[in-house]
């Protein structure tokens, strides 16, 4: 590799390629196969028609009228909810699964966390027949039930995962395993923004089609730039994608990690300290003696210790401000969205809609661009369980 | 000097005409005390005895590694604890660690290899800080007289394996497979002949490891290697109840046998 190329693969001190010898090589490959693709006018016609047609794109930008008028301020939801699937996984999904077919990979592997990466995965893998594997923590299994029939349904194999913490960072380390003992024909099509280089630019880039349109449909609508954007952070790739489309304009950009109950959480940019998780440096929840900690968030999509190469440079640069939004408060917004505009979000996305509430009741009268990475109906079972509904 | 005490392990085995075994114990495991007195056993038998500093999230070891580590964490083992017990060691052969990038970044590359120094661990293996990642803790290490192992996969391209193999010291970790760490069957011709061909351009030792459980895996490979790692079988062993003697006494058998052609 050349020094010019291992600088690509950084986002300041974040990133990197920290993975096992038998992983090399596979990584060199994407690469190689990702960056022909980005050049490929054959590529990015195939890409743009499977977003059209399969995943519905381009979703609307949406004047939320009444909640606007209760926060006091202009709110513009960004519909991912409405794709494909039921949120913005499947952008990435649909990209890297081409990206694997046309590596001549037969099997792909993938962690889900809410399951929605892995229903995307699943749908995007039925559509070009590959053989799908799912791993997933079996904590998620019990609170996300609803995609794991989905995912079956569409014909994949669902692993749950029973090691440790039972989630999202349990899922990745299994569907890695899985890639090393099978990387000769199994692509891993990592859901999120993390990972070793490429998968934290690729998945960016997958998911910047997030903000080109937003960016484009609110300067139509407004004849302006919004004042901020706002996007939950797990592993960050809603957020990036929404963010990757802002990242030159005056547009103040908000990330909203997951609070948990206050002691236990999940939110490493406001948290955490740097360190290498999953193949990359990253600020992470850690002890002293390198040890990852365990997390707690009523989203199981944000449930993880670590976060994506990219916010940790964003954060350190000071582009992106991160805050911290409790389940508590989520679950708020959850419930307000439903009553006030007849949209049941994902417990995901409602952590970025109570950080509007509070920015707005701060900041009275901005126009804010909300990304609504998905929607709620997998969680109705397991509130209603636990009596939260 | 570290590197001096791995060199001397290997010639030693080499001019006694043997291959060299280097067992894999998890510190902390199954209990503190008994990693301890395992610990001891093991140097009965071994020429370099790798140590698992346990971690929350592995990604190259299989299930029972992964087990051990799990119950070395609940005993409470950090690798503070793990130090102290090396330097309580009186005698053996020599050491190298076996962690995770992020336990030894946790403790700063100059004050880890410091402490670890000081502790008389003469190597580290750490098996996600791959060739391109590891520069700047090849210079530290250096500076304070330990080893860095470097590894080897069957996947890896030639001109990398060359590269990677130039700059080998103490010894050259060979994956046998494509996989995590656990039991294999035998080895195909593939495996036999990315085994040589690497012993061919590695100017230190090299040693198999991954899926080395059985006497036969190492009459085996014996003429194509130097020495060869055994993790998961004995880990499994000792969770059956076996002693370190029980499960390393044939294994150490099957690297005494003289072989035919001995690799110069």
């Amino acid at each position: 590799m050349t020094t010019a190329e291992r600088t690509r693969g950084r986002f300041g001190i974040y990133g990197g390629q920290y993975v096992p010898e038998t992983l090399v090589a596979n990584l060199h490959e994407l690469e190689q196969a990702y960056e022909a693709a980005k050049q490929d006018a054959d590529f990015a016609t195939e890409l743009e028609l499977t977003l059209r047609e399969f995943v519905g794109r381009a979703t609307p930008l949406y004047f939320a009228e009444r909640l606007s008028a209760d926060f006091g301020g202009r709110v513009f939801l960004k519909r991912e909810d409405l794709t494909h699937t039921g949120a913005h996984k499947i952008n990435n999904a649909v990209g890297q699964a081409l990206l694997a077919r046309k590596l001549g990979k037969t099997r792909i592997v993938a962690e889900t966390g809410a399951g929605q990466h892995g229903v995307a995965t699943a749908a995007a893998c039925a559509r070009l027949g590959l053989e799908c594997v799912v791993y997933m923590g079996a904590l998620d299994c019990e609170r996300q039930r609803p995609n794991v029939e989905r995912m079956k349904l569409l014909g994949a194999t669902v692993v749950a995962c029973e090691a440790g913490s039972r989630n999202l960072k349990i899922a990745i380390n299994e569907a890695i395993r899985d890639w090393i003992s099978r990387p000769e024909d199994t692509h891993y099509l990592i859901g999120s923004v993390v990972g070793p280089h490429p998968y934290p630019a690729m998945v960016r880039d997958f998911q910047s089609v997030i903000g080109r349109e937003a960016r484009a449909q609110f300067l139509q609508r407004e004849g302006r730039l919004p004042d901020a954007v706002v996007a939950c952070v797990g592993g960050g790739s809603n957020a990036m994608g929404i963010f990757a489309g802002f990242l030159d304009d005056e547009v103040e950009l908000h990330g909203v990690e997951a609070g948990g109950k206050g002691e236990t959480h999940a939110a490493p940019l406001n948290s955490g300290t740097p360190g290498v998780l999953h193949g990359a440096m990253q600020y992470l929840l850690q002890d002293d003696d390198g040890q990852i900690l365990d997390t707690h968030s009523i989203a199981a999509g944000l449930d993880y210790p670590g976060v994506g190469p990219e916010h940790s440079f964003l954060k350190d640069s000071g582009r992106a401000q991160y805050h911290v939004v409790r389940d508590e408060e989520a679950l708020q917004a959850f419930k307000l969205l439903a009553r006030r505009e007849g949209i049941i979000p994902a417990l995901e996305s409602s952590h970025a809609l109570a950080f509007a509430k509070r920015l707005l009741a701060q900041r009275p009268g901005l126009s804010v661009i909300v990304n609504l990475s998905g929607r709620g109906d997998k969680d109705l079972p397991s509130l209603m369980e636990r009596k939260l509904l | 000097m570290s590197i001096d005490a791995l060199n001397t392990a290997f010639e030693r085995a080499r001019g006694e005409g043997r291959k060299a075994l280097l067992p894999f114990l998890m510190a902390g495991h199954p209990t503190r005390q008994a990693f301890e007195h395992n610990l001891a056993q093991a140097g009965e038998f071994a020429d370099v005895i790798e140590v698992g500093v346990p971690f929350s999230d592995p990604l190259a070891d299989g299930p029972v590694i992964q087990a051990a580590a799990a119950t070395a964490l609940k005993n409470g083992t950090t690798l503070p604890g793990t130090l102290d017990v090396l330097t309580r060691r009186k005698a053996g052969p020599p050491v190298v660690l076996m962690l995770s990038v992020n336990q030894v970044l946790a403790r700063g590359l100059e004050r880890f290899a410091q402490r670890a120094v000081k502790a008389g661990v003469s190597g580290a293996i750490i098996p996600d800080l791959p060739f391109e990642e590891q520069q700047e803790a090849r210079e530290v290490f250096t500076r304070q007289g330990l080893v860095l192992v470097s590894m080897l996969a069957p996947t890896t391209r030639p001109e990398r394996a060359e590269a990677i193999l130039r700059r080998a010291q103490g010894f050259a970790y060979l994956i046998s497979v494509a996989g995590v760490t656990g039991t294999r069957e035998g080895f195909a011709p593939e495996t036999i002949e990315y085994i040589r061909r690497s012993a061919a351009l590695s100017p230190a030792p090299v040693c198999v490891g991954f899926g080395i459980t059985r006497p036969q895996h190492i009459e085996q490979l014996r003429e194509h290697a130097d020495g060869f790692i055994v993790g998961t079988a004995l880990i499994r062993g000792l969770e059956q109840g076996l002693s370190v003697a029980d499960v390393l006494r044939p294994l150490r058998e099957a690297c005494n046998q003289q072989t035919t052609g001995v690799r110069s």
